[in-house]
């Protein structure tokens, strides 16, 4: 049996490939400011904070801000008169993977005015952290929680930072990102493993486990497994 | 627009008075022993429970009945359809986007297929605009009577189920006729259809459009001034039309809080602006309304159907545009550049210049979004599905809190979730 078909089949093993075309989405041409009102107000308000705009598909507005002046920023579009951005529509992130910063996507529309305006933050993945914009949109809540879980961005401040798709005790780390294999970093075996290792207490929030106590099988404690297999099963 | 007001006849608890019109019974006073008296319990509704409508769990505390807090659970469905996107080539990601929400996998097709159409500049036929927005609006009726069969068995009404669930077999039976499959349609191509419409399939519509509202006034007469009906959701689960917003409410339940928001017409793709049909907002934004909005929806959706049918222009239903449609296949046999054009697309698949898109559509739950991200490969970057139910579904906790338990099947059941889509 050669060495190729032994490649091979470990490469299949890998699964498909994902897209290789390189070079990769760089930012688009910048765009008059004064195509969009929004935009035109955001530069006059904020000056070189508005990093870059561009517009993407025909009329999809981008905008380009510093990820520590999001919370800032976004307050003004959601609460200036003449803007009134009160619609929330998504929170999430894109890795264009290759060392390159993850960007965190707002989708914004303001349903008196009914335009939209997309607001793009860069992270360099050394620094996954941003402010939280849960106090100006309650929607935010599940959608960073999810960016959380996906993509691994903290988001400062934000009341109930867990993961919400991947189990609490996922040890293998963010599936989103472009250096997670599709098949997921542990063996099969070690998969399986982990997923009937029960620990019921993980299955719940700290504030549950306040008010109904530690929960247990039926059938006792005992049933429930010593304290040392539900430790085995932390990463 | 026009407008219908349904009288609020009372608040909860009603009992037949001695005219043999409803009156309010008095909720009496429980006793409460002193020593139970502030103990709060934590009970789990699922992941297993037939009103939760899915593999989803909620953890809610209970003082006596009445609950004090409330955390969903989700993921328990997750298959990573985004992630399992970012390895598919843009046409293969069709068949991933219906098993999102299998109770409307018409519209998650069309919404795909408009965003990556958005991306490359590519404009579909008049004809194939008008089938996508008959079969978008025929899966918007297939998903509201799910809803309306479920919710009425989560509170207590039999009957309905069966009514709807014979209508939605004829929509079952009009998906298989063109699509071969009853939920996995898969009916989308970027630039098109997989197919035309089969010989016969508007007459078995029509058939439809005229029957149906016989069986949805039926209904109405069975649920809408039903004693325990109106107890058991109007006043429950209210929300208020800022509230809405700020926690993203889309689709029937932020038009019952009265907020006029529809991406249909609010933003108009393929020509809604042009049919002529009414968004219906509720104004108390309970339960109750929600159920009136979707019932108004439905009427409206045929009303839509009808106009959409009337106007079907004949041609061709995919786009001329060799960087995404296969050649005949007797071009593909016969002519040399032919067979090379169809080798290149099928092996190769189709490519998307670089750049990102956004794509919103009225689904029958609320706002579905899609964003694709492009590298100019044949495959995506970044697929991200804005789903409405998982934007729905966080508003839970603020809902049900202060309610009793039982309200909380009935929120459940009205924000109308489907957690193939929620956990995705």
């Amino acid at each position: 049996m050669s060495e190729n078909f032994k490649d091979a089949v470990e490469g299949l093993a890998a699964g498909p490939a994902a897209s290789d075309a390189g070079a990769g989405p760089g930012r688009a041409a910048q765009a008059d400011a004064s195509s969009h009102p929004t935009v035109a107000a955001l530069r006059e308000a904020f000056g070189d904070a508005i990093l870059h705009h561009e517009v993407q598909a025909g009329d999809e507005h981008v905008v380009f801000i510093p990820a520590d002046r999001n919370v800032e920023i976004l307050r003004w579009l959601k609460e200036q008169p003449g803007q009134e951005y009160d619609f929330l529509k998504d929170v999430t992130a894109i890795d264009f993977g290759g060392g390159r910063p993850l960007q965190v996507v707002y989708q914004l529309w303001s349903i008196r005015h009914r335009q939209g305006l997309r607001v793009k933050a860069e992270l360099p993945l050394n620094a996954l952290e941003i402010d939280t914009v849960v106090p100006l949109w309650a929607t935010a809540n599940w959608l960073e929680r999810e960016v959380y879980d996906l993509f691994g961005i903290r988001f400062r401040g934000h009341p109930d930072l867990r993961r919400i798709l991947m189990p609490e005790n996922y040890a293998e780390g963010h599936p989103l990102r472009k250096d997670f294999p599709l098949r997921g970093r542990f063996s099969r075996l070690e998969q399986t493993r982990r997923a009937l290792q029960l620990d019921i207490e993980s299955d719940y929030t700290p504030e549950e486990l306040a008010v109904g106590g530690a929960p247990s099988l039926p059938g006792g404690p005992e049933a429930a497994g010593a304290a040392g297999r539900r430790d085995a099963n932390r990463p | 627009m026009a407008t219908k007001t349904v009288e609020y006849l009372i608040r909860r608890n009603p009992e037949m008075g001695v005219d043999g019109r409803p009156v309010e019974a008095p909720v009496l006073p429980m006793g409460v022993d002193p020593e139970l008296h502030g103990e709060h319990m934590i009970i789990n509704i699922g992941p297993q429970h037939p009103a939760t409508h899915g593999v989803l769990r909620l953890v809610l505390e209970l003082d006596g009945e009445t609950v004090v807090r409330c955390t969903p659970h989700i993921g328990y469905l997750h298959s990573s359809f985004e992630k399992l996107g970012e390895y598919r080539t843009w046409n293969q990601i069709v068949p991933l986007t219906d098993r999102m929400d299998y109770l409307a996998p018409l519209i998650y097709n069309c919404a795909y297929a408009m965003a990556v159409e958005k991306l490359m500049g590519i404009e579909v036929t008049e004809r194939a605009k008008v089938v996508r927005v008959i079969l978008m609006e025929l899966d918007r009726i297939f998903s509201h009577l799910l809803w309306l069969g479920t919710t009425a068995i989560d509170v207590g009404a039999f009957t309905v189920f069966l009514y709807t669930f014979q209508e939605r077999e004829r929509i079952y039976k009009l998906h298989e006729k063109y699509t071969g499959a009853r939920i996995t349609t898969s009916s989308t191509r970027i630039g098109g259809m997989m197919a035309d419409l089969p010989v016969g399939w508007t007459d078995d519509l029509r058939d439809f459009i005229d029957t149906f509202p016989r069986t949805l006034d039926e209904v109405e007469t069975l649920l809408t001034n039903n004693q325990i009906w109106i107890g058991r959701l109007q006043d429950v689960g209210a929300i208020g039309p800022e509230d809405a917003i700020n926690h993203g409410l889309t689709g029937p339940n932020l038009r019952a809080a009265g907020v006029a928001y529809d991406v249909r017409k609010d933003r108009p793709y393929y020509d809604y602006d042009t049919y002529d049909f009414d968004v219906p907002i509720g104004e108390h934004g309970d339960c109750y309304d929600r159920y009136l909005v979707r019932m108004e929806e439905m009427r409206q959706s045929l009303r839509i159907l009808r106009q959409a049918l009337d106007r079907l222009p004949d041609g061709p239903i995919n786009v001329s545009d060799p960087r995404v449609i296969l050649p005949g296949k007797t071009d593909a046999m016969t002519d040399m550049e032919s067979m090379i054009h169809h080798f290149k697309v099928v092996m190769e698949g189709i490519k998307a210049p670089p750049g990102e898109s956004w794509f919103s559509v009225e689904s029958s739950k609320g706002e579905l979004g899609m964003y694709v991200v492009s590298d100019g490969g044949s495959k995506p970057v970044r697929w991200r599905v804005r789903g409405p139910s998982f934007v729905n579904i966080s508003t839970l906790p603020k809902l049900v809190e202060g309610h009793l338990l039982s309200d909380v099947i009935a929120i459940n059941a009205s924000l109308d979730i489907v957690l193939g889509e929620i956990d995705r």
